[in-house]
């Protein structure tokens, strides 16, 4: 179980404990948080679950980008060095207490 | 004009199904899509990925999915219009209207739509300045390369279209590709080729940049560009071109008149009905207290619905429930041979 913080791109926080084996993505879709589409119901395959990490320690510690993630980034809205997709951040109890920021859409 | 029973908006596994359980109980229909291939997202998002919840079959692909699909629809030779979109609807006397995109118009009374979560578009440009100058200078697409003959094209992606496109107009055009990062995810040998050309200058490589805005006084001047720690660059421009892949967008489908609840369609779960007569909504675009987003669901919305056209497509005639195991009617309607 971990704690997860979403923060919306106007700046609206929401928490939400998110069990273990989930993704960043289900805990924001399973506690109706919004900014996060999800179309492709997290298959890596559209780009819409795209949020920032904007803390670099944080960044650091997430589980590395699997192959064809960066690829997918490529097609998201806004994309930086500290994107990622939440349906590859899964939970475990090493993330209670990591925020992840919203971009201003997802399409 | 086609007159039918039926029109099926979106060649999805939802859509397919739905077909078929038309042909079973004799009802014409035509299926539009705007993907150039039948499938919908099974085979433009994955069609490789193993698929381990659809009934007595324990796990298949996206693609072998829809091949099955196409299969079991065959004996009734329904028409698949690719590569279009519904644009327009009108009722006249219980009857709608259809137009679509490339100028095809049916008449039917009942339009079923599974779409999904909408019609795949190709992804645009963030910038608002950049819809001034979309399909005329900002393009998403190629339709005939030689408009580009000695102009300059700045060219946005990292992937197949973009390296592709950057490679083939560097014959005729000056060509500056802009890529967000170093990596590019087009095939090896392509990005080799970019790497050579860029080394001998036949094209502008800039990395780690992305799209800030673009200029001109009715005609596109330049664009400028922006790295993530705030540089910019103007380059000039006579067409930007962007390949950033395909999104969903519901599309025209939010200007009929449907009730929507965010990107979805609710409807009433005893034939999958709109708010408006004649137009069903199936599968993962349709909503109502319960839904689940998976195949099986849509496949029974899908039978549900077609019951749902036959009221309306055979106002004069009562359905009669039947087993495909006994029916000589449908065995038939499937060309099956005792």
């Amino acid at each position: 179980m971990a704690k997860i913080k979403y923060i919306e791109f106007n700046g609206t926080e929401h928490e939400a404990d998110v069990a273990n084996g989930l993704s960043v993505m289900e805990g924001a879709i399973q506690n109706d948080i919004p900014g996060i589409d999800a179309d492709c119901g997290g298959g890596m395959s559209c780009a819409t679950c795209h949020v920032y990490i904007n803390d670099d320690e944080w960044f650091k510690k997430l589980p590395e980008k699997e192959m064809g993630e960066d690829d997918m980034l490529d097609q998201a809205f806004e994309p930086k060095s500290n994107s990622r997709l939440s349906c590859q951040l899964i939970i475990s109890d090493d993330l209670d207490g990591l925020t992840v920021h919203m971009p201003e859409k997802q399409v | 004009m086609i007159k039918t029973d039926v029109v099926i908006i979106g060649a999805g596994p939802t859509g397919l199904f739905c077909a078929h359980q038309l042909g079973i109980i004799g009802l014409k229909c035509e299926i539009v899509d705007n993907l150039d291939k039948i499938g919908g997202q099974c085979i433009e998002l994955y069609p490789d990925k193993p698929i381990y919840d659809i009934p007595a079959v324990p796990k298949c692909t996206g693609e072998e999915l829809t091949n099955n699909l196409i299969e079991q629809i065959k004996p009734f030779n329904f028409n698949f219009h690719l590569s279009d979109r519904v644009q327009e609807l009108k009722n006249e006397n219980n009857k709608w209207l259809v137009k679509t995109l490339n100028g095809k118009e049916f008449e039917t009374p009942n339009i079923v739509i599974a779409g999904g979560v909408g019609s795949f578009e190709p992804r645009k440009f963030p910038t608002k300045s950049a819809e001034k100058y979309d399909g005329k200078s900002v393009l998403y697409s190629i339709k005939d390369k030689t408009i580009f003959k000695d102009k300059s094209v700045v060219i946005f992606g990292g992937g197949d279209s973009a390296l592709d496109w950057a490679i083939e107009l560097s014959n005729s055009s000056k060509v500056t590709l802009v890529h967000r990062r170093d990596e590019f995810r087009g095939a090896p040998a392509s990005v080799k080729k970019i790497k050579e050309l860029s080394d001998n200058k036949t094209i502008n490589l800039i990395t780690k940049y992305s799209i800030k805005d673009v200029k001109g006084n009715g005609l596109l001047e330049s664009v400028e560009i922006k790295s993530e720690s705030g540089e910019s660059k103007v380059i000039k421009a006579n067409y930007v071109l962007g390949f950033f892949g395909l999104i969903m967008q519901l599309g025209p489908i939010a200007e009929w008149g449907l009730n929507l609840n965010k990107k979805t369609i609710p409807v009433n779960t005893e034939n999958f009905e709109t708010n408006k007569r004649g137009i069903f909504a199936i599968g993962d675009i349709c909503t109502y207290p319960g839904k689940l987003k998976l195949i099986l669901s849509g496949f029974h919305e899908g039978a549900l619905a077609a019951r749902g056209c036959f009221k309306y497509a055979r106002p004069n005639e009562k359905y009669r429930f039947e087993f495909t195991t006994a029916s000589s009617t449908i065995k038939d309607r499937l060309g099956v041979k005792e």
